[in-house]
């Protein structure tokens, strides 16, 4: 079936199968691997990225579903080199050690400051509640998240 | 791990969907949001041949305030029903028990509709809309027709709808000031309920709905006329099990479930009077 998907803000036209899942038309027929396969059952949250500006699991959707769609990976985030302040936030917090999860962990957190830009750390702990990252014990991403929305709220004011 | 093979068709209007599961009977199913149906099909518990996919139906995305009642559109998100100003006025126990679904990016694709049509004793709304007495409405060939949720599960994943339906609305009559509370016991942070428990009470009306108590959501009838008769909080939550019919699994053995069902009605009505 002919899909026509703008990723990443380019528009793909592509071939796929009814049952291709979003994470492999990213990864394989588009080459963005930086959107990860973790658990495969809509559970662990590594394969998060943005379906028109929201978090969704990638596992979870159809390529077909995604047709005529706006999709962003962790591939869009830095800007000629520089980081989002949410990749810059999770390394200066230190959160992430193996790396697996982190994709869908930024991916993740970025969706939940757009829904809630001045999260409690409660607010935190339940948003990110679909990612699982079997490294950290969480504490060090929840401080990055923090960080990040605390950095988002001082350059606002300028 | 990926579907069986299927052909996908992506319908309009709630009227394509019902002339397309017409033409392909049997062998196809509607996609909403897919949060049920692809992990069946994934695992390939489900392999229908054909989606139909309804997910692009716009116009039955919506929370109004009809009257007596809020009308919800099947195809409304989670996300949405959680966030809705309407329903945190008329009915906040439906908004609450759907942030509790999943977690923030099932939330996103997941449908109030489509959680309901798949009639999963574990899942949190439809025992949410069954002790709200709700009611579904829902569009056929032959026009449309309205079901009450106390008679619309009638076995395990198992519901009223004829294969040629459509779920289109979800009535849910306001709360008007009741108190209200929804529990939700599991293991792990996003997962289904081992047992969870949506009540609300006003005097001596109450609605109490168990969710992952037997084969069906479960409308602990019991339990509401104890509070009608006068029973205490906690000699009425006593009878939780009475119209349920829990099964042992993984998590949980038959008494334990009976045991949280107690505990959890018990709770929730004490948050709730």
């Amino acid at each position: 079936m002919q899909i026509r998907v703008t990723v990443n803000d380019t528009t793909h036209d592509s071939d796929v199968e009814p049952r291709t899942l979003l994470v492999h038309y990213v990864r394989e027929q588009l080459g963005l691997t930086g959107t990860n396969v973790g658990c495969d059952t809509s559970s662990c949250g590594a394969c998060t990225l943005h379906l028109n500006g929201e978090a969704v699991k990638s596992c979870t959707v159809l390529a077909v579903q995604a047709d005529g769609q706006h999709v962003a990976t962790i591939e869009s985030l830095a800007v000629d080199g520089v980081m989002h302040p949410m990749q810059t936030a999770f390394m200066e917090n230190h959160g992430l050690q193996c790396g697996y999860c982190t994709p869908g962990m930024v991916m993740a957190s970025i969706s939940l400051l757009n829904e809630n830009p001045n999260p409690t750390e409660q607010e935190v702990r339940l948003g990110l509640e679909g990612n699982l990252c079997r490294c950290t014990g969480y504490h060090n991403i929840v401080k990055s998240v923090l960080a990040c929305a605390g950095a988002a709220a001082v350059s606002g004011g300028h | 791990m990926i579907p069986a093979p299927f052909d996908y068709k992506r319908a309009s209007s709630a009227a394509e969907a019902i002339a397309l599961i017409g033409e392909y009977g049997d062998e196809a199913k509607f996609l909403a949001g897919g949060h049920s149906l692809l992990p069946l099909m994934k695992l390939r518990l489900a392999q229908p041949t054909m989606l139909i996919d309804i997910g692009r139906i716009t116009d039955l995305s919506y929370i109004r305030d009809a009257g007596d009642h809020i009308a919800i559109g099947a195809l409304t998100r989670h996300m949405d029903v959680e966030n809705s100003a309407v329903l945190a006025e008329h009915a906040p126990l439906l908004a609450a028990a759907a942030s509790y679904v999943g977690d923030a990016q099932v939330r996103h694709r997941g449908t109030i509709g489509g959680s309901i049509a798949h009639a999963d004793p574990a899942s949190d709304l439809p025992a949410t809309t069954l002790a709200l007495g709700a009611t579904y409405v829902v569009q056929g060939p032959n026009g449309t027709r309205e079901i009450a949720a106390k008679d619309f599960y009638i076995g395990f994943l198992e519901s009223a709808l004829a294969a040629d339906e459509i779920l289109t609305e979800i009535r849910v009559p306001k709360m008007a000031g009741a108190g209200w509370n929804f529990q939700k016991f599991n293991r792990r942070a996003q997962d289904w309920a081992i047992v969870g428990v949506a009540a609300w009470r006003r005097g001596d009306e109450s609605g109490v709905g168990l969710v992952n108590m037997g084969s069906t959501p479960i409308l602990a009838t019991s339990v509401a006329e104890a509070i009608a008769h006068g029973a205490s909080v906690s000699d009425a939550a006593k009878l939780a099990s009475a119209d349920a019919d829990p099964q042992a699994d993984n998590n949980a053995s038959v008494e334990y479930r009976e045991h949280l069902a107690e505990v959890l009605v018990r709770r929730a009505l004490d948050a709730s009077s």
